[in-house]
């Protein structure tokens, strides 16, 4: 089979398997574990035979048109570069371990198959986005994921978490996808096709009308997608979510897909510096503030959400530096040890019965009951925290020494400022998320207190899962070699002045909230805290549920627990309270449009009622009066009903007469 | 018959006396003296008809009412059709309407409420249609007579050959009417015995029985007759 | 004769049926009336019929065959009449017309239905009072 056909087959299977799973879901339910693994884990065996036979030479570009569509063309096209076959990889790898992993902890589900078939149908649509060569047929795959996304995240609609959360997931998101619309019209209509290839060279030759406009208003659709500021905030309610949809959708690939369009189209970003610089400074921002508000977070899942935005923060950054092969990078690595943090949190969540670090860190021996998620949780959140020889060192390192490459003055067309503002915001989230790793995996693993209760074995795949996520996380830094072939063939490899700085703020980072750590632990026995879901019987996605849902009721809130052994509080001291709720951004969206839009649709409630309505009765009451005088001729006396009909009769009969005689 | 002839003879001979000079109101033969007589007390049989409170004398004063008729149609000559409302009106329509009553156990006496509150009402427009009636037919028919001489227009002979050589196809398709109304008289009975049945099983199984029921439960097939008898005594006067 | 004697007549009975039909309560009173109407109808062919054939040369008859037709139909109709009449008293114990008023409007939507659930009680109760 040529290229161009495993290409079309990647996206396609996992999407048959989603119908057939759909479709078999009610009648032949042992066919629905074989229809959500295969499929994933077939596309991954053909996404690396893509990968290997394009080999980062030449990209593989095909398109048919099926029909003509006006005078800017839609065409089915397949382009596919290094980017596209090594990111394919990645979210067919993250695919095929989070079906694995579901079929373990969601084993009791009832709503498995419609789970399992949806996470299918998600992939299909990651995969079409990162083949497609059409900016219209990547649009269907970007919005099937959104909708994915919403069903997923609302898998627990029984708790008004879920419910809230998957709809504040879907409005932001769109929020960002009304802009991304226009932008990719605008696009089309400057360049003249939708077919990427064409636009890039549209671009080469300078044939961009507005090109700060077109990519302002793409980056909004990016920063929905890729929760960047200021639309990052459906992220960390997302994780109302099942954990395996947390490390597909939120973790490796959906908040992905706008870094990835981002580096796809980067040459149309940087034929505008202002682009630039609005994307140097929302990276900025998003990097700095999560990486704040994940160090006050209790809910170790929050934790990572806002690790996630601020680790896509650097993949924007290193985009805004112009440099998308260390994005890129940065991405693969990432998605590997944030799906493998992921699914280890899961393992925990499983464990210890509750989504609460407090809690957790009131229990002793958690690391002894899940050793494999402890042993590969160490691994990932060594490689989050930069550390060498771990992956994120070597990807981190590449994004800080794009910009400071661009910082120095040496990159053509981009201002030197940007490179400082990626470098220097950096270099800040490099100590705190050194910090807030090493804390969660202080409160997670070196809990001290009672013994928790025994939630049993986790299945076996899931356990297994995360040593084959431990892999890339372990020794992916291995490809900085190799990998500038398939980029554009500028240099991974870490400069030794990034690396020093970058190294020694994580250490430096690392080595306070030890510290603080040590002195807040006394004060953990003095104030008891802990709910923990009563059900050890159930499985993971139970136990999961019930730790979300019980989450606020036990601590107040969602986000954070009054936990005053926590040695995030200490270290952030004053700031705690604003970062634990995220700096009071879904405060200001609320006064900034939740309460006009509820203002405004009071008024037309009022108007609707009290005055559209009033013209409406008032029409009605007259015909109503009529109908209530007719009604009492309704008598059911037929001799009335005749004396009416024959006087009627007479008063005709004298009429025509009448009108008869007068004329003779 | 005799009668008939008697009477026929009689306006015969005024009518000649009176055709030959001019004819008008003012100057009224025989013939229509009697008929003017015999139409008040038509009409006023009718009238009382229609407002006497006792049932039953309502019946018999339609009697009066339409043997009057008969009579007018014999000053009109026509005896075939005198006769023949003899026959089925007196005869049987109104012995017919005599056990309608009895059967629906109609009081005897008088009763007040034989009128319903919707009389004046029926008055107004029986005056007003009386009145548009009788004025549009007098100016119509101002300057109209009847010629009564000669052979009678309405004798059996007369009618029965017009009746057989013109009129008997409608004559055959009245038939079949009448097997209509035959076969609908008896559905109609038969389902109103159905529901004596169960009425009357309901009041065995709920009370306990009387002879009285019996009596009741006979009421179905006795109407069932009726009905049957009716087309039948059409039919033989039709014929 | 003058034409006008009969046709006042017939005016005349006929406006008495019609105020016997649209006033009389009992449903057999109602019956008598529409023969007098009918009766009216029939003075009125026979006197015209009389006329026209002394008048025109060659008539059919009509007047009078439409006559017979007529009473032959009037009798089947007091028939048919009486044996609805009969199968109303039977059902309901009334042969008053003002009392049969299913169709009558009402207030409240569950009044209609009574027709139905209502109606084999009164007859009953006529059943067992007879």
């Amino acid at each position: 089979m040529t290229t161009t056909t495993l290409a079309v087959l990647v996206p396609l299977l996992p999407f048959l398997g989603a119908v057939a799973g759909l479709l078999l879901g009610r009648t032949a339910p042992g066919f629905v574990r074989p229809l959500a693994v295969l499929p994933p884990l077939a596309a991954l065996g053909l996404a690396v035979v893509v990968a290997v036979r394009q080999g980062g030479e030449q990209a593989v570009s095909a398109a048919t048109e099926l029909t003509p569509t006006g005078s800017v063309p839609i065409e089915l096209a397949l382009y596919i570069d290094g980017f596209a076959a090594l990111v394919a990889v990645l979210v067919g790898l993250v695919a095929t371990c989070v079906q694995v992993y579901s079929t373990g902890y969601l084993r009791n589900d009832p709503r498995y198959p419609s789970y399992a078939a949806l996470v299918s149908l998600f992939t299909s649509a990651m995969l079409l986005v990162v083949y497609s060569g059409d900016l219209m047929v990547l649009l269907v795959g970007w919005e099937i994921m959104g909708i994915c996304s919403y069903f997923l995240v609302g898998h627990y609609w029984e708790t008004p978490e879920a419910r809230a959360a998957s709809i504040k997931a879907f409005l932001v998101t769109k929020l960002g996808d009304v802009p991304f619309l226009i932008g990719l019209f605008a696009l089309a209509t400057d360049a003249g096709s939708f077919r990427i290839t064409k636009i890039l060279g549209n671009v080469a030759s300078g044939g961009l009308d507005h090109p700060t406009l077109i990519a302002l208003l793409l980056l909004a659709g990016v920063a929905g997608k890729s929760a960047q500021f200021p639309l990052h905030t459906w992220l960390p309610d997302a994780m109302a979510g099942p954990t395996p949809v947390s490390a597909l959708i939120h973790a490796a690939t959906m908040v992905a897909a706008g870094v990835y369009f981002v580096a796809r189209l980067l040459p149309v970003f940087a034929a505008s510096s202002a682009a630039l610089v609005v994307l140097a400074v929302m990276a900025a921002v998003t990097m700095a503030g999560s990486a704040l508000a994940a160090l006050a977070q209790d809910d170790i899942k929050r934790v990572l959400a806002y690790s996630t935005i601020g680790q896509l923060g650097y993949m924007t950054g290193a985009l805004a530096v112009g440099d998308r092969g260390a994005a890129v990078f940065h991405l693969l690595s990432h998605g590997a040890f944030k799906a493998l943090l992921f699914l280890g949190a899961g393992v925990i969540i499983h464990a210890a019965g509750t989504n609460s670090l407090a809690a957790m860190s009131r229990m002793k021996d958690l690391r002894a009951r899940v050793p494999d998620a402890y042993w590969t949780m160490t691994v990932a959140l060594l490689a989050l925290a930069a550390i060498p020889p771990f992956s994120g060192f070597f990807t981190k390192e590449a994004v800080l020494g794009a910009a400071e490459h661009v910082a120095t003055g040496h990159a053509e067309g981009i201002p030197g400022a940007v490179g400082w503002i990626v470098l220097v915001a950096g270099l800040v989230t490099a100590l705190l998320t050194a910090a807030y790793a090493m804390r969660l995996w202080l409160l997670a693993f070196r809990g001290h207190g009672p013994e928790a209760p025994d939630h049993g074995r986790q299945p076996i795949v899931m356990n297994a899962v995360l040593w084959v996520l431990a892999v890339p996380s372990l020794a992916f830094g291995l490809a900085t070699g190799p990998l500038p072939d398939w980029f554009d063939g500028r240099d991974l490899t870490p400069t030794l002045t990034t690396s020093v700085l970058g190294t020694g703020v994580a250490l430096v980072g690392g080595i306070i909230t030890y510290g603080a750590w040590r002195h807040t632990m006394a004060m953990a026995a003095r104030v008891p805290m802990g709910a923990v879901a009563a059900h050890p019987e159930g499985d993971a996605g139970l136990v999961e549920a019930e730790a979300i849902a019980s989450h606020a009721p036990a601590y107040g809130d969602v986000a954070s627990a009054p936990d005053p052994a926590d040695p995030g509080r200490l270290l952030l001291g004053p700031l705690h309270r604003h970062a634990a709720v995220g700096f009071h951004l879904d405060a200001v969206y609320a006064a900034l449009f939740v309460r006009p839009v509820q203002a405004a649709a009071t008024l037309v409630r009022f108007l609707d009622r009290e005055v559209v309505d009033t013209y409406v009765r008032g029409a009605g009451a007259l015909p109503r009066w009529l109908g209530t005088a007719v009604r009492r001729a309704q008598t059911g006396n037929l001799q009335t009903y005749v004396s009416a009909l024959l006087a009627g009769t007479v008063v005709l009969v004298v009429a025509a007469l009448l009108v008869a005689t007068a004329g003779a | 018959m005799t009668l008939a002839a008697a009477t026929a003879m009689a306006a015969h001979a005024t009518t000649t006396s009176a055709a030959s000079e001019s004819q008008g109101f003012l100057s009224p033969t025989g013939v229509e003296i009697a008929f003017l007589l015999v139409g008040l007390v038509t009409f006023g049989a009718a009238v009382v008809t229609v407002t006497t409170k006792q049932l039953v004398h309502a019946a018999l004063w339609l009697v009066v009412a339409l043997g009057g008729l008969a009579v007018e149609y014999l000053l009109l000559t026509a005896e075939f059709i005198a006769w023949v409302q003899v026959l089925i009106y007196v005869g049987s329509v109104v012995v017919l309407l005599l056990f309608g009553l009895m059967l629906t156990r109609a009081p005897i006496g008088r009763s007040p409420d034989a009128d319903s509150g919707n009389r004046w009402a029926a008055l107004t427009v029986a005056i007003a249609a009386a009145a548009a009636l009788v004025w549009v037919v007098v100016d119509a028919f101002r300057t109209t007579w009847i010629d009564l001489d000669g052979a009678a227009a309405g004798s059996t002979e007369v009618t029965g050959a017009s009746l057989f050589q013109s009129w008997v196809l409608p004559f055959e398709a009245l038939s079949v009417l009448l097997l209509a109304a035959l076969v609908g008289a008896i559905v109609l009975s038969r389902k109103a015995k159905a529901n004596a049945a169960d009425a009357a099983n309901t009041a065995t199984t709920t009370s306990a029985p009387s002879p009285r029921n019996g009596g009741t439960r006979n009421h179905g097939p006795r109407n069932g007759g009726t009905g049957n008898d009716t087309p039948r005594s059409d039919k033989e006067g039709a014929r | 004769m003058h034409l006008a004697y009969p046709a006042v007549l017939s005016a005349l009975l006929f406006s008495t049926g019609l105020y016997g039909v649209l006033a009389r309560r009992n449903a057999i009173l109602v019956l008598m009336s529409v023969e007098l109407m009918l009766n009216a109808v029939n003075l009125n062919l026979v006197a015209f019929d009389v006329w026209l054939s002394k008048t025109a040369q060659d008539t059919l008859h009509s007047g009078q065959a439409l006559t017979l037709f007529t009473i032959a139909i009037a009798a089947a109709e007091i028939g048919i009449g009486l044996a609805i009449v009969l199968a109303v008293h039977r059902n309901r114990g009334t042969a008053d017309i003002d009392k049969l008023r299913d169709t009558a409007e009402t207030d409240d939507d569950s009044e209609p239905d009574d027709s139905g659930a209502a109606r084999p009680e009164p007859a009953e109760k006529a059943e067992a009072t007879a």
